[in-house]
């Protein structure tokens, strides 16, 4: 790499994806970061039974994403080749997880709105 | 419930992705206003990485590209194509998609160039005046060179030559499957010219011995790899890391050995060894030819008189890649007489140079940017792993990541920089903006 200004990754990213789909999925992510912080405002307070939910997505998500990533560059487990690669593996585990726990929690919180208290759910 | 620092925790993690499209834009110098004709002869990696920065960097300049052949090609990509991880038109593009407007596109090919009345003819009769001329032709795969060998051969009685273009690498793919499936000698081959990317031969050997593996055909193949020289690659230490790894898949190399012709009906080459011809029998050949610079460069008198003479590089500084007699002239790319460097990852290095040195020189001044020979290879060592090797004019290694991406070391990061980083760097490179 010459240097690797954002404006550079910007650019290779919108070159992996295309501008129109890469734009929409930073704004399709933006929404729902707005909507997890929305939800997070109106409740005043993280729901310890969403919370669960979520946390409980967060393997399947880490694994969705290394299985997504294996599945698009034809390479497997056994291509881990050094200390580097593992580190790479466990980002994207950890950004897939962390990407499913949010959206999980966004979406209890939008579908199932706070009952009144004593219902036991919220 | 959780506690505060949990709450903030979550929120933090929510806010990260929101980080990202500030200080997008980068200090750009105000153009620079002039009237001069800039001529590109060819519309590759190089001369459209380079229109579109002159695009940007000049006003007014009539910058004018000449390339007969209406598709651009990704050609890092063929390597993929001819080891059936991509499809063929996974290399292919419209030249017109990747140029800004105002910039002319003649396709034409070039039929001469004179350097001292600073004239371009083409093949449709015209004849262009420049004050710049970039030479970026790319080069000339001269399969001619090799008896008994002719392009229709390609993908059937197991021959490839993943070089030629998007369809036969693609045909390469067929004859190499074919051979994988059933097993015999592979043989693979490079010529003893000055090449296109230096690495590819040693990929598309690796990547075939993979694939015979996977189809658990290891027992029952034999691959040779025919260097032309006493090396595996230019770069020493590479070179001795290709040869371990060579010994470690059990592929035997052979060395001094330039393919000179091929027996399709005996299914025998024949070699060019100090020891005189040599005759190898094979299952697979892979045919790498000579590679030369066009014609009509080597006519113009832009040439090295005392090197690479049967080539026909041009004699630029390799610093400056300005050439050495004729100051309005550059070359980029895989026609410029320098040492090394006939792949994009140069040309990626060689515009911002090329660019600086001639918009310097219609501002009336000197440019300052030098080229140092860098080059870089994701040496391909298997399906799902590379070794991400670069280096300079000195045979130094000038990793980009060091001590996080070792060079010689087989990563699935590296890899995965090939497979799916790769093509999208590149493609911001020819819009001027990597």
């Amino acid at each position: 790499m010459q240097e690797l200004t954002l404006g550079t990754l910007i650019a290779v990213l919108e070159e992996i994806f295309g501008p129109t789909l890469f734009w929409a999925m930073v704004v399709v992510a933006g929404l729902i970061t707005v909507a997890y912080l929305y939800v997070l405002v109106r409740d005043r307070a993280v729901s310890w039974r969403k919370f669960l939910l979520a946390q409980l997505s967060m393997p399947i998500g880490a694994v969705a994403a290394v299985l997504f990533v294996q599945q698009v560059t034809h390479s497997g487990f056994g291509d881990i080749g050094g200390p580097i690669d593992l580190m790479v593996l466990l980002g994207i585990a950890v950004a897939g997880a962390i990407g499913m726990a949010i959206l999980v929690y966004t979406v209890q919180s939008l579908v199932r709105r706070r009952k009144p208290a004593g219902t036991g759910l919220g | 419930m959780v506690n505060r620092r949990q709450f903030l925790s979550l929120a933090g993690i929510g806010g990260v992705g929101a980080v990202a499209a500030a200080n997008t834009v980068t200090a750009q110098p105000a153009p620079v206003s002039t009237d001069a004709r800039i001529v590109i002869i060819g519309a590759g990696a190089a001369g459209t990485a380079l229109a579109n920065v002159l695009h940007r960097r000049l006003d007014g300049a009539q910058i004018t590209l000449i390339d007969p052949r209406p598709d651009h090609l990704y050609q890092p990509g063929l390597t993929l194509v001819a080891a059936g991880l991509r499809p063929a038109d996974y290399v292919v593009s419209r030249t017109t998609d990747w140029l800004p407007p105002g910039v002319t596109l003649i396709d034409d090919a070039v039929t001469a160039v004179d350097p001292e009345t600073k004239t371009v003819e083409t093949s449709g009769g015209e004849s262009l005046a420049y004050d710049f001329l970039v030479t970026a032709p790319g080069l000339v795969l001269d399969h001619d060179a090799i008896e008994g060998f002719s392009l229709d051969m390609v993908g059937r009685d197991g021959i490839g030559a993943l070089y030629a273009g998007p369809d036969y690498a693609a045909r390469t793919w067929q004859a190499a499957s074919a051979f994988a499936e059933t097993g015999g000698t592979g043989v693979f081959t490079r010529p003893a010219t000055e090449m296109k990317c230096a690495g590819a031969p040693l990929k598309h050997t690796f990547l075939i011995d993979d694939v015979a593996r996977r189809a658990g055909n290891a027992s029952n193949t034999n691959i040779i790899y025919a260097a032309n020289n006493d090396a595996l690659f230019g770069v020493p230490i590479v070179s001795e890391k290709v040869r371990m790894l060579f010994q470690d898949r059990g592929i035997e190399p052979v060395y001094n050995h330039v393919l000179k012709a091929v027996d399709a009906g005996r299914k025998t080459a024949t070699f060019v060894t100090p020891d005189g011809d040599r005759d190898i029998g094979y299952d697979y050949l892979h045919v790498i030819p000579p590679q030369r610079a066009p014609d009509f460069i080597r006519q113009s008198g832009l040439s090295w008189a005392d090197r690479w003479t049967d080539q026909g590089w041009v004699e630029v500084d390799p610093q400056t890649l300005r050439h050495r007699r004729y100051p309005d002239v550059f070359a980029l790319g895989d026609v410029a007489g320098v040492p090394k460097g006939k792949t994009a990852a140069s040309v990626k290095w060689q515009v911002p140079v090329v660019e600086d040195h001639l918009v310097a020189a219609i501002a009336g001044g000197e440019g300052s940017k030098l080229y140092n020979g860098y080059t870089s290879c994701p040496l391909i060592t298997r399906i799902g792993q590379a070794m991400l090797v670069e280096f300079d004019y000195d045979n130094n290694l000038v990793p980009s990541f060091p001590g996080v991406i070792a060079p010689l070391e087989e990563l699935w990061i590296s890899w995965l920089m090939k497979e799916i980083a790769l093509k999208p760097t590149y493609n911001a490179m020819l819009r001027g903006r990597a």
